[in-house]
């Protein structure tokens, strides 16, 4: 059970070049708006042709430029959710389910009422789609989709046409549905969170290009890259010189910086999550910048505080303590900050 | 009046009818699968092709007309092929009063069954592509049902235009009565001999007719479009 991609394609100024393997689970592409994870689906699926490469799903060939194969998506039996839904406003629920069933009329109404019952969709079989809420649209475009057998699902940004007050609701639901499904799916993201929780590994994509693949929880904690950095939701992040095995100079934010782990030769960058940087008293410490408070922020869940570096006014850095409150905090002036060298990520 | 129409023929009603329904649903059918066709042509070719079906909206009638004679002519390759081989001839008989209407109403319904296409969400298509639908299906179940309301409103077109077409008419059918004489032609006939009350009495039914049918139409198709919400 596994899918497998390399593929190539042009658009314009834009050149899509991915490449990954799945391994039965659900897999995360996690990239910002407009860098090519749509369109890897849609590659996937058929409805758009790669220039080169291959895809190959458990030794059934999509797709193979030097063979000159291209299986219509017809012949692929993909389930494919959009962003959308893409209900077919015209039919009705029951009709939008049953599109694809065959059989007598009464065999058909069967399985329909069986869908529908399992959906929790039950009571909403006359309605247009023009009328359901958005959660419900979901579950229908699952249902009409999960009736076809797909060999692999793809989820194109599952939840983002939702409120935030149905989303953790609905993303539970719509897990558990796939773990039920068993097969492989794949789930396009800009989410980060979305594919902490739900997808044990991960492809992060920036500009058309794979940057990393590999296990979620790896990638969070090492992203090796910078782009999978920044997309992984680091906040600081300096252009870095490598000094020695456990030294590097911060570039940008003008300090040595001590590792715990051996900086290769190939280190480009130095980063720390906002999470992980501490307060201090005084500066004695290694790896302690002089600050100044520039702004800050603050949730019911969790405290932003932007601090300048006093050395060097145009270098921002973000610190965030998670605190629980519903009362407002101020923030007191912070001195120095301490980034502890088991933190930083070293970055090509 | 009473005695003028009881002394009218009829026949140029029933003439205009039996044309507009005839190249109504030829042009249908013609203007549906050649929106279709050209939806999956690159923009260039579209642009070409688009020129082409439209021509005959934008040339005078009497100019269709003309290219149609030249084509269908007894004189001509074409006319004396379809008449030695097929004993056919649109020439002087009904079946030119249906081609003449057939070319003049095929663009209005191709161009509103193509703008309908242009708006349908491809998503659509996609999403019945990859449900496994055939083409065949996808066009209609999916795509079709959402293109409906333009498709109507193309054929509500094509058949007005269709009912009163008059230039290319004349050009290659003539204007006989009992064979080609049409509601238009007639009207022009009529008026030309100075019968000002017998052309005055199918101005009359042709605004009636047509307002009943648009009213019809309206009615049936406005049934399924459930989906389009009042402006209000």
């Amino acid at each position: 059970m596994a899918l497998s991609v390399d593929i190539t394609k042009r658009l314009g100024k834009f050149f899509l070049n991915v490449s990954f393997e799945t391994e039965g689970c659900i897999m995360g592409i996690l990239g910002k708006s407009g860098c090519g994870k749509s369109m890897t689906l849609k590659c996937i699926a058929g409805i758009e042709k790669p220039d080169t490469g291959r895809i190959v799903l458990d030794g059934k060939v999509f797709f193979d430029s030097e063979k000159h194969i291209n299986l219509t998506p017809q012949k692929r039996s993909v389930g494919y959710l959009f962003q959308n839904y893409a209900l077919f406003p015209g039919m009705t629920v029951e009709e939008n389910i049953a599109v694809t069933m065959k059989g007598s009329k009464a065999e058909r109404a069967e399985q329909v009422r069986k869908e529908l019952e399992r959906f929790g969709l039950s009571g909403l079989e006359k309605q247009y789609p023009g009328e359901l809420s958005g959660g419900q649209a979901q579950r229908v475009a699952l249902a009409r989709m999960l009736v076809t057998k797909p060999s692999i699902i793809l989820l194109d940004e599952p939840f983002s046409a939702l409120d935030a007050s149905l989303k953790e609701k609905l993303q539970e639901d719509l897990f558990r549905m796939m773990s039920e499904y068993g097969g492989e799916v794949i789930m396009v993201t800009h989410d980060r969170n979305e594919v902490y929780k739900f997808c044990p590994s991960l492809m992060v994509i920036n500009e058309g290009h794979t940057v990393i693949t590999g296990n979620t929880r790896d990638i969070f904690k090492d992203p090796c890259y910078c782009d999978a950095a920044v997309i992984t939701g680091c906040k600081n992040i300096s252009a870095a010189r490598r000094i020695d095995d456990h030294t590097v100079e911060a570039v940008d934010w003008h300090m040595k910086l001590h590792t715990a782990v051996k900086a290769e030769e190939d280190i480009r960058y130095v980063g720390i999550r906002a999470m992980n940087i501490e307060e201090v008293g005084d500066g004695s410490l290694e790896n302690t910048i002089p600050v100044r408070l520039h702004d800050s922020m603050q949730t019911q869940f969790d405290i932003m505080v932007y601090c300048e570096s006093r050395d060097d006014p145009g270098v921002i850095l973000t610190r965030r303590t998670a605190k629980y409150t519903d009362e407002f905090i101020p923030v007191e002036e912070p001195k120095f900050w301490h980034m502890p060298p088991e933190s930083l990520l070293l970055l090509k | 009046m009473s005695e003028i129409i009881a002394n009218i023929n009829w026949s140029p009603l029933w003439i205009s009818l039996k044309t507009g329904v005839v190249s109504t649903a030829v042009a249908f059918f013609l203007g549906l699968f050649i929106a279709r066709f050209v939806m999956y042509r690159s923009q260039r070719t579209k642009w070409i092709l688009d020129g082409i079906f439209t021509l005959p909206l934008v040339l005078p009638p009497t100019v269709a007309g003309f290219l149609l004679l030249l084509l269908f002519s007894l004189k001509r390759p074409l006319g004396i092929f379809l008449d030695t081989t097929f004993d056919f001839r649109f020439v002087q008989t009904w079946a030119g009063c249906v081609l003449a209407a057939i070319v003049i109403a095929f663009p209005l319904m191709y161009r509103n069954t193509r703008s309908a296409f242009e708006q349908v969400d491809v998503t659509m298509i996609y999403a019945a592509r990859t449900l496994g639908l055939s083409e065949r299906k996808t066009f209609w179940k999916v795509i079709l049902p959402i293109a409906a309301p333009g498709v109507a409103s193309g054929t509500v077109l094509a058949f007005a235009r269709a009912l009163g077409e008059y230039g290319a008419t004349v050009m290659l059918a003539g204007n006989i009565l009992g064979k080609t004489r049409t509601v238009s032609t007639a009207i022009a006939a009529e008026t030309a001999s100075g019968n000002y009350t017998v052309a005055g009495f199918w101005v009359v039914v042709i605004i009636c007719l047509s307002f009943l049918i648009i009213v019809a139409i309206n009615v049936i198709t406005g049934r399924g479009m459930k989906q389009i919400r009042r402006w209000k």
